[in-house]
């Protein structure tokens, strides 16, 4: 079907054709017209706070280990809805921060600015975490680290012979 | 681990189910109760003018029951159990039923309206043995009567009005047996006649108001006197001899006997010296009966004899029925090809004969109980109790049978399940609710029940609904397992199929009539066996079941072998043997149609292998040498181990018998101990696994094995009942047998203990009831076992790899070394009968059945019987459901399986698999029988029927709606932020 009506409107946007006049003190080409050494001081003072950044963020997840231990202690070593969802979460939250562990850092991503340390302290923070939503695993009782875990529903054995009998009738 | 936190899930779910109990407005919904009585053995019928049509009788269970004679239904019933055998029945006064039990040492009076007991009295009596039961009518001191009970040389007078014993007369002649009292009208004589050994005929005179002895007179008898006697007017008898040749006719006038002797053959030629005298009280007739014949006499004068008739057939004659001073009617019932003619006679003249079709599984007549009425134009009719060879009790009335009851199953000896048909392609069985409206009608119905708004109407039609949707009564297999037959045998040897639904009979089959036929004079059925049950390579052939028995009394008559088809009840297969019967082996091994091995073993020990297909036979043979044979000989206190070889013993070349060879046998001494018990596991039962686990997560491998018998010793001083032995005298020894080596796993003895001892084996465990003659109280005892040779199976890497040989197949042969755990309980009730639950994969936790005193079913869980119990559990042996330990074991009311309800005499309890895990059917049976689904671990796998759908469908729509509403409203949020 063919189009009934349309209308044109110029691109404003683009500012390949201006069509109207910028308004004044406005410079289009401002930062990138910036230069030399106000600029590096700057670039300074950025991949510093990218630094000091990145360290707060890697050590984040010790306070939350402290958090977890704590509440793991206030759950106790029954096995219930609480300590359950405790020790899921611990275990869940050292996971899901290490699979965006890139994601975390990709803001202070800076060739100026080494980034292996924090990311390695952020690494061994969490499987700490995991560590000890795993003892907290164990501690109730839920992971299969005795032969009972493997032989509980072991079907018996059979048997050779058979003898049947009893008092005659 | 997720296993491991499903078990404590469950664990969890079974504390809270301590005990299994269902409400008040359940009962009914998955169980059912039905009352019998027995087979009928006196039979008293209710005077005319009270307007009350009744008939009380007497059975052979000891029940005297008062049933409705317009619909057979019952009034009352009261069970005196096996040890209080009723002898004599009478009316008195005609309101007080009088009951002569215990070999006529207990008097009793019953209230004729409801039942209830009047009176009891206790005679003293030294060595019973014939009993009579006479009541005085004229002796009347104000209203009351006397009532006489003889027995040997003694006789009570008891007044009947409460039972007060008013005099008694021991009369100390040594082989006195008093025959007949009677006193003339309008006298205060008591003549009493007795038998002084086989020679002697005594007649006393008695005071009837003081039991003095007036006088007494005594005669040499010609020949030898036989105890049967037919009393033919007041004051005469006829007495057949001991060589059943001829006849004396005695007769008492004015206190002296005057005898005549009269040859049988006198009287007519074929009179054998098979001859019978049946005891009626007819006039001046009695009945002889022969193998061939029944021959009616009449007594003419002083010493004529005449024969009046004589039938060819056997017929079965009723005792005699006062019609008026002079009219006195019997009557005669005999078989023709497919009817019974039933015949009355008065005085000796035939009034009525009816031709009656009786369907045929109900086998012979075997008694006759005639009752008149008067009909409206003043003559006499006739009905009849008739009670048949299955032990079914009729009433027949103008030619036809008005109601029948099916009393022969009061006697069940044995009980299997059977499945029941699949369901066919094509032909819809379930009835699905028939509209939408009806449904949400009965949801919403369902769901006012459970908000608690309903109204007692509203109630009503949810009970009925239940009752009817549930579809309990279809006649097809369900998904859950809950619809099966239960097969049983009774004593007649008649087998009924009931179904589980709601216990009516679906098919019923007598075999004797068949047998009998054949050469097979006089079976009786021993056992009932499942016979074929299809499973996967045979799902098209129908289950079957084996009938097994003997052709005639004694222990050498040949046996026969029956199937029926367990679907129709048709007799599919009978087989007369050749050799006799002493035990039936079901082996672990089936044919390729699914047909279960048998080996019958005959008194000479050998083994004969059914079914004789030369299938069977190569399956047999290739395992023979792992098959073994025990037999425990109670009388001799042995129990003997066999292995089986080829070829018969005596040299036939019958290729199906193998003979057998004694391989180890223990006897146990016989002065100091006697088998009271043996116990086994059932063959069917399925364990789940061979781990128990402990607390701190320790492992113990269970022995589980089919081969072990539970063999129960006590002292022979204390094998009678309780206080018949000391503490010091008395005492029980636990064995556990291996059954292939003859090896004792394990002893235990118990001091000052005694019998009965009720024992029940499941999985690696036995639980046994006796009696602590210390504590003066009732005992169970647990004994665990595990195997110790598997032990160290504890390395857990070997586990993950599965490198361990936990599941290669065991040999009694390597000795696995044993430990055993056990702990003794102290339990109120004495018991009848014990048994296990048994779910389809033994997951579920385990209740013990106990058959109590009180004719109950009560569910103990064995949770309680756990020898592991401690009186201070620590906090894992809680979470592990350790309860802490007790002296006696609890009894709740709540898990009484019987609810309410009482099962007479209790002989047996059967619990059988549904499909669905965590159910199972029980069955239990004596006089009543009653069935019900019990769940031991509540039903964790299904939502039970008060499940609202309706709720649970109305919070997810609501749900789904609230879940819309709540996007639609976040998106025009949305927008709106957006315009701002």
């Amino acid at each position: 079907m063919a189009r009934r009506w349309n209308v044109d409107f110029p691109d404003s946007s683009s500012s390949s054709h201006p069509t109207v006049a910028d308004p004044p003190g406005f410079a289009r080409s401002t930062p990138d017209l910036d230069e030399s050494s106000g600029s590096r001081q700057r670039n300074d003072t950025e991949a510093a706070w990218k630094s000091q950044k990145a360290w707060e963020v890697a050590q984040a997840p010790f306070k939350n280990l402290l958090m977890m231990g704590f509440m793991m202690w206030m759950a106790g070593n029954t096995v219930h809805l609480f300590s359950m969802g405790i020790t899921f979460s611990a275990l869940w939250q050292p996971i899901s921060a290490l699979r965006s562990v890139g994601k975390v850092f990709e803001p202070f991503k800076d060739p100026r600015v080494d980034l292996n340390l924090p990311r390695l302290l952020f690494i061994a923070l969490n499987l700490g975490g995991m560590a000890l939503g795993m003892w907290k695993l164990n501690t109730l009782g839920l992971l299969p680290t005795h032969a009972s875990d493997w032989v509980f529903s072991l079907a018996p054995a059979k048997e050779v012979e058979f003898a049947g009998g009893g008092a005659s009738f | 681990m997720e296993a491991r936190f499903f078990l404590r899930f469950l664990l969890l779910l079974s504390l809270l189910s301590l005990s299994f109990s269902i409400y008040e407005d359940q009962v009914g919904l998955a169980d059912w109760h039905k009352r019998y009585i027995g087979k009928v053995k006196h039979a008293v019928f209710h005077a005319q003018k009270t307007g009350r049509r009744r008939v009380v009788v007497s059975t052979e269970e000891n029940a005297i029951a008062s049933l409705d004679l317009r619909t057979g239904d019952l009034f009352w019933r009261h069970v005196l159990g096996k040890n209080d055998v009723v002898d004599q029945l009478s009316l008195s006064l005609g309101k007080y039923v009088l009951t002569l039990s215990s070999r006529g040492s207990v008097l009793r009076a019953w209230n004729l309206p409801d039942g209830q007991m009047v009176w009891e009295t206790i005679l003293q009596v030294s060595n019973p043995t014939d009993l009579l039961l006479h009541v005085l009518g004229n002796v009347k001191s104000g209203r009351d009567s006397l009532i006489l009970a003889c027995n040997g040389g003694f006789i009570g007078a008891v007044s009947s009005i409460d039972g007060v014993i008013v005099w008694k007369k021991e009369l100390s002649v040594d082989g006195l047996k008093l025959k007949h009292v009677f006193q003339p009208p309008e006298s205060d004589t008591i003549y009493a006649i007795g038998f002084i050994d086989t020679s002697q005929i005594a007649l006393y005179h008695l005071n009837a108001k003081t039991g003095e002895l007036l006088k007494h007179a005594t005669q040499s008898s010609p020949v030898d006197l036989s105890s049967e006697i037919s009393v033919i007017s007041i004051d005469s008898l006829v007495v057949l001899d001991s060589t059943r040749s001829s006849l004396l006719l005695i007769k008492f006038t004015d206190g002296t006997i005057t005898h005549h002797h009269k040859p049988l053959s006198g009287i007519a030629k074929d009179f054998s010296d098979t001859a019978e005298l049946i005891p009626t009280k007819l006039n001046d007739i009695f009945v002889v009966k022969t193998p061939s014949s029944v021959s009616f006499v009449k007594v003419k004068g002083d010493n004529e004899l005449e024969l009046i008739e004589k039938s060819d057939q056997t017929g079965i004659v009723s005792d005699s029925l006062t019609l008026s001073e002079e009219e006195q009617a019997f009557a005669v019932v005999h078989h023709s090809s497919n009817a019974i003619n039933f015949q009355v006679q008065i005085n000796g003249r035939e009034v009525l004969t009816e031709a009656i079709q009786i369907e045929e599984h109900r086998g012979r007549v075997k008694s006759v109980f005639l009752n008149n009425y008067l009909k409206t134009d003043k003559s006499h009719g006739f009905r009849a109790l008739i009670v048949m060879e299955d032990e079914s009790l009729l009433l027949v009335q103008q030619g036809a049978v008005v109601w029948s009851r099916e009393d022969g199953l009061a006697s069940i000896s044995n009980a299997v399940p059977a499945e029941l048909p699949v369901e066919k392609e094509g032909v819809s069985v379930v009835e699905v609710e028939h509209t939408l409206l009806e449904w949400l009608k009965g949801h919403m119905l369902k769901l006012k029940g459970t908000l608690m708004l309903a109204t007692p109407d509203d109630m009503g039609a949810i009970q009925a609904m239940h009752l009817k949707s549930s579809g309990r009564n279809k006649m097809t297999r369900d998904h859950n397992g809950f619809r099966k037959l239960i097969i049983v045998l009774t004593q007649s040897g008649k087998v009924y199929a009931l179904h589980t639904g709601d216990g009516r009979i679906v098919w019923s089959y007598l075999l004797t009539p068949l047998l009998q036929s054949q050469r097979c004079p006089s079976p009786s059925v021993l056992t009932l066996r499942n016979w074929r049950v299809p499973h996967h390579n045979a799902l098209q052939e129908n289950p079957s079941v084996l009938l097994v028995g003997r052709c005639g009394p004694s222990l050498e008559s040949q046996g026969f072998l029956s199937i029926v088809d367990s679907y129709s009840g048709k007799e599919l297969e009978t087989l007369i043997l050749d050799h006799s019967i002493a035990e039936v082996v079901p082996l672990p091994l089936a044919d390729s149609s699914e047909q279960k091995l048998h080996l019958i073993i005959d008194n000479d020990l050998n083994a004969h292998l059914y079914p004789r297909s030369s299938d069977s036979l190569k399956v047999f043979i290739g395992d023979m040498a792992n098959m073994y044979y025990y037999k425990v000989e109670n009388a001799k206190g042995v129990v003997k181990g066999y292995a089986f070889k080829e070829g018969h013993g005596t040299g036939s070349s019958d290729e199906y018998c193998f003979s057998t060879r004694e391989l180890w046998s223990l006897v146990f001494p016989s002065d100091s101990e006697r088998i009271v018990a043996t116990a086994r596991r059932k063959m069917t039962e399925v364990v789940h696994t061979q781990a128990k686990i402990m607390t701190h997560q320790d492992v113990m491998y269970k022995y589980i094995s089919k081969n072990m018998l539970f063999v129960a010793t006590v002292s022979p001083k204390a094998t009678g009942g309780i206080g018949s032995a000391g503490p010091d005298e008395a005492s029980l020894v636990a064995y556990l047998i291996d059954t292939v080596t003859g090896r004792i796993l394990h002893r235990v003895t118990h001091q000052g203990a005694q019998g009965p001892v009720h024992a029940v084996v499941s999985e690696n465990w036995v639980v046994y009831h006796y009696f602590n003659l210390r504590a003066h109280r009732y005992e169970m005892t647990v004994i665990e076992i595990y195997d110790h040779s598997r032990a160290d199976n504890k390395d857990l890497m070997k586990l993950v790899l599965g490198k361990h040989n936990l599941t290669a197949p065991i040999t009694s042969y390597s000795r696995p070394e044993v430990t055993t755990k056990s702990q003794s309980y102290f339990f109120t009730h004495s018991v009848k009968t014990i048994a296990v639950t048994t779910t389809a994969r033994g997951i579920t936790s385990k209740q013990i059945l106990i058959g109590t005193i009180g004719d109950q079913v009560l569910a103990l869980d064995k949770r309680f019987l756990d020898p592991r119990r401690t009186a201070n559990p620590s906090q894992e042996e809680k979470e592990e459901g350790i309860i802490p330990l007790t002296d006696s074991l609890p009894i709740i009311p709540q898990s009484y399986v019987t609810h309410t309800l009482q099962v007479g005499d209790l002989r047996g309890i059967v619990s059988f698999p549904a499909t669905l895990e965590s159910t199972t059917h029980v069955f239990s049976y004596g006089i009543d029988l009653f069935y019900t689904r019990i769940a031991p671990s509540r039903t964790y796998d299904s939502l039970t029927d008060e499940f609202s759908y309706v709720l649970l469908l109305i919070t997810v729509v609501v749900l789904v709606v609230a879940i819309l509403v709540m996007w639609a409203m976040s998106k025009k949020q949305d927008l709106q932020e957006k315009w701002r």
